[in-house]
Formats: C-alpha cells, sequence, structure tokens
C-alpha cells in the first residue's frame, strides 16, 4: 500500500521560507476532507469481500485490510456511492 | 484475455488521493483507475479543467506520480513534449498519459489532439466526458448532448436546452486512423481499465473517451453517479467501443434497450424536455445504433 499521507504544513513565516513556484513533492497532503460529510458509511458484518466499494470510490478511502475492509475517515466525503455498489447491503451510511 | 486487470489484482496504491472532488464525482473515479492501472511510472499532464482544480491546491497536491498542469488547449502537445523530454534523458517505464475533461478535449483541446495523433506520439489521451463546462458552473461544450439545459443553454418556452447534437469525439479521433481508439464509461470500470491497460501498451498514440457523470451538472443526487452511468448505456446513449487496425469493433450490443425517457427525466438537465423532445433523442440513438450494426465488428469478446 502506496498513497498520499496526511502531514503538518509550516506555513512560510518570512519571505526566504517562501517557495520559487508552487511546484512540491508529490502527494503533499496538508488538509483533510472529512468535513464535508453529512453521513459516514460503515462496514457490517455483511461483507463478502467483494471489493466493489473499493473499486468503485470516487476518493479512493475504501482500503483493503488483513482483516478484511477498512476506510478512511480522514479523506470519506460521504457520498454514498459504496452503499449504492454493495451487493450485499453490507454498508450503511449513519448520520455524523 | 488471461492477464485482465480486476478489483483483486489492481495494485492498492492510491495516485490520486485526498483530492477536493465534488463528493460522488464521475471524473475523479476516471482519472483514480487510469492511475491505478497505470501505476508510478505514469507522467500525467492536466489542462484547466475539474480535475486539475482539484487536484493542485498548494500546498495540498493529491498526485502522487509526476504530475503538471498544461495550458487549456495544449494537453496533447505537453504530451508529446513530456514523452520526449523523458525519453531524451532516458527515463525507462514511463508513460505520459493526458486527463483532460471534454471541454479541454472536444473544443479547446481539439487542435493539439489531432496534431499529436497525427505525429503519432507515443501517448495516451483520456477525455473524461462529463458533457459540459462543470469546473466553471456548467456551460454547454461540444459534447453536451441535444436538450441538456446548462447556464449557457438554459430551457425556457421555446427552446428546450442544448439545440445542438453530441459530436462525436470518439469517430472523430477514429478518422485519424489512430493506432488505437475506445469509448469507456465508469460504470463499467473492468471495461475501462483493461481498456487503459491495452492502450497502455500501443506503439503510437491511443486515446479513451470515457464518460464520467457529474451530479452537481446532470441534476442527480450524488450517490447515483454509477447508477447513471450504467442507464445511460442500457438505453444506449453510449456504447463501448474501439478503434484497432482501421476497424471499428463494438464490445457490447445490447438486444433491448431501457427506456430512453426514464434516463433522461431522472436527471436535473433533462427534466424539462417533452415528448417531441425525447422522440428526437430516441431516434438519433436509433438511427446510431443502426449504422453500427451494419458497418461494424459486433462480435462480442471480453478485453
Amino acid at each position: 500500500m502506496n498513497k498520499p499521507t496526511l502531514r503538518s504544513y509550516q506555513k512560510p513565516q518570512k519571505l526566504s521560507d517562501y517557495p520559487l513556484g508552487t511546484a512540491s513533492e508529490a502527494g503533499h497532503l496538508v488538509t483533510k476532507n472529512s468535513g464535508w460529510r453529512n453521513e459516514r458509511p460503515i462496514i457490517t458484518d455483511a461483507c463478502i469481500n467483494c471489493l466493489q466499494c473499493y473499486l468503485y470510490c470516487p476518493d479512493g478511502v475504501i482500503l483493503k485490510t488483513e482483516h478484511g475492509l477498512d476506510i478512511d475517515y480522514d479523506f470519506c466525503k460521504g457520498c454514498g456511492i459504496c452503499e449504492k455498489i454493495c451487493p450485499k447491503q453490507a454498508i450503511k451510511m449513519e448520520v455524523e | 484475455m488471461s492477464n485482465q486487470i480486476t478489483a483483486k489484482t489492481i495494485t492498492d496504491s492510491e495516485f490520486f488521493y485526498g483530492h477536493k472532488a465534488c463528493s460522488g464525482c464521475g471524473g475523479s473515479l476516471a482519472v483514480r483507475i487510469a492511475l491505478k492501472v497505470l501505476g508510478e511510472g505514469a507522467i500525467s499532464v492536466l489542462p484547466a479543467g475539474c480535475m486539475s482544480a482539484v487536484g493542485f491546491n498548494y500546498p495540498h497536491l493529491c498526485f502522487s506520480n509526476n504530475s503538471i498542469i498544461s495550458t487549456f488547449a495544449g494537453t496533447a502537445s505537453m504530451l508529446t513534449g513530456v514523452e520526449a523530454g523523458a525519453r531524451a534523458v532516458g527515463i525507462k517505464n514511463f508513460k505520459a498519459v493526458g486527463l483532460a475533461g471534454d471541454g479541454g478535449t472536444a473544443d479547446i483541446g481539439i487542435q493539439a489532439l489531432s496534431g499529436a495523433i497525427d505525429r503519432n506520439d507515443d501517448i495516451l489521451y483520456i477525455c473524461y466526458d462529463n458533457e459540459a463546462y462543470m469546473n466553471t458552473g456548467i456551460q454547454k461544450s461540444g459534447l453536451t448532448p441535444f436538450g441538456a439545459k446548462t447556464t449557457t443553454t438554459p430551457s425556457g418556452e421555446n427552446i428546450h436546452g442544448n439545440i445542438r447534437p453530441k459530436k462525436n469525439l470518439f469517430e472523430i479521433v477514429a478518422a485519424h486512423d489512430i493506432p488505437y481508439a475506445a469509448t469507456a464509461s465508469i460504470g463499467n470500470l473492468k471495461d475501462f481499465m483493461n481498456k487503459i491497460e491495452k492502450a497502455s501498451k500501443i506503439k503510437g498514440t491511443a486515446y479513451i473517451h470515457v464518460v464520467a457523470p457529474c451530479p452537481i451538472g446532470w441534476g442527480i443526487p450524488v450517490n447515483e453517479t454509477i447508477d447513471i452511468a450504467r442507464k445511460m448505456m442500457d438505453c444506449g446513449l453510449w456504447y463501448l467501443a474501439e478503434y484497432e487496425n482501421g476497424q471499428f469493433k463494438l464490445n457490447k450490443n445490447p438486444r433491448e434497450f431501457s427506456s430512453i425517457k426514464d434516463y433522461l427525466l431522472s436527471q436535473g438537465r433533462f427534466k424539462h424536455l417533452d415528448d417531441a423532445d425525447i422522440e428526437i433523442l430516441a431516434a438519433q440513438r436509433d438511427a446510431k445504433w443502426a449504422a453500427i450494426r451494419k458497418n461494424w465488428n459486433t462480435t462480442e469478446e471480453e478485453l
């Protein structure tokens, strides 16, 4: 598993701290998206690990782990595509 | 084909992550899946459009492969330069890939795209088609379908949204006698993933046109992005096809179509259409499919 991770970012304090351009290291994440969410998906025991939610998530926040699927709630926007795509209705949306 | 890419075999790595696309965005799914298939060797070029706006918010940068924003009109010409440059400095195992919207491809970037295909540069161009300029607030593009309401083609008493049909960009590209072109949809990711895999192995220019619904612009709930993409194929307003070795090939030939009316009226942008408008769209669809079935290879084969 290799994906960009959240890291802390120091705002430039003085002129010499400012970069010359807006180019930077790839995969440099400094803010979460979790505040966009009204509902959070919960994966229940009915999951058969068919990976359709993993594949169709626009944000790629459903992660394969040794113990089945997990969700990165830092970047899930709560769109509910995973709930709809699930053939076993194993994902429930819960109001935040 | 035995080496199919599936949800099980595709890499766990994410190359487009933490992006600021709207909830339920179809375009971001197309970009995410394309980069997962291509892997870290992908050098992506994005013109002005949703995906560059949501991917590059300095210092928040969501691509974990090498990625750059091009001019609006210059996706394909920058790809040409990236490919030549990477080759000149001896980089191995890379793929220059363009990820442009429908406006950036069919209207503003079509000259550069045409030039790149003409030179047969070794690049992959992916157009994610959400059928209007969504990033700037839903203006009509050359790929906006007949009848769709946008801010520049409003619906009123006399004119019911866009009065012109959708440009057939897949066949425009194929008419260059390109080595490989294909249509796809985020409603069928298995097909899309394997077309990208196939296109990435092509020597010369490859083009993939992927339909990627936009919940905001199409007027649908954010969790229905995939469903509407599937309905669009089921009702015959989109088809999965390829162009290779001078031949058109249809990948899926549905025996019957689902209701075109259901597809249209479930979207805010088509709500105003009357039966006569829907008849026009149905007639255009039937004429297109008659031509496809007459002239193209319609033996269905799994990719």
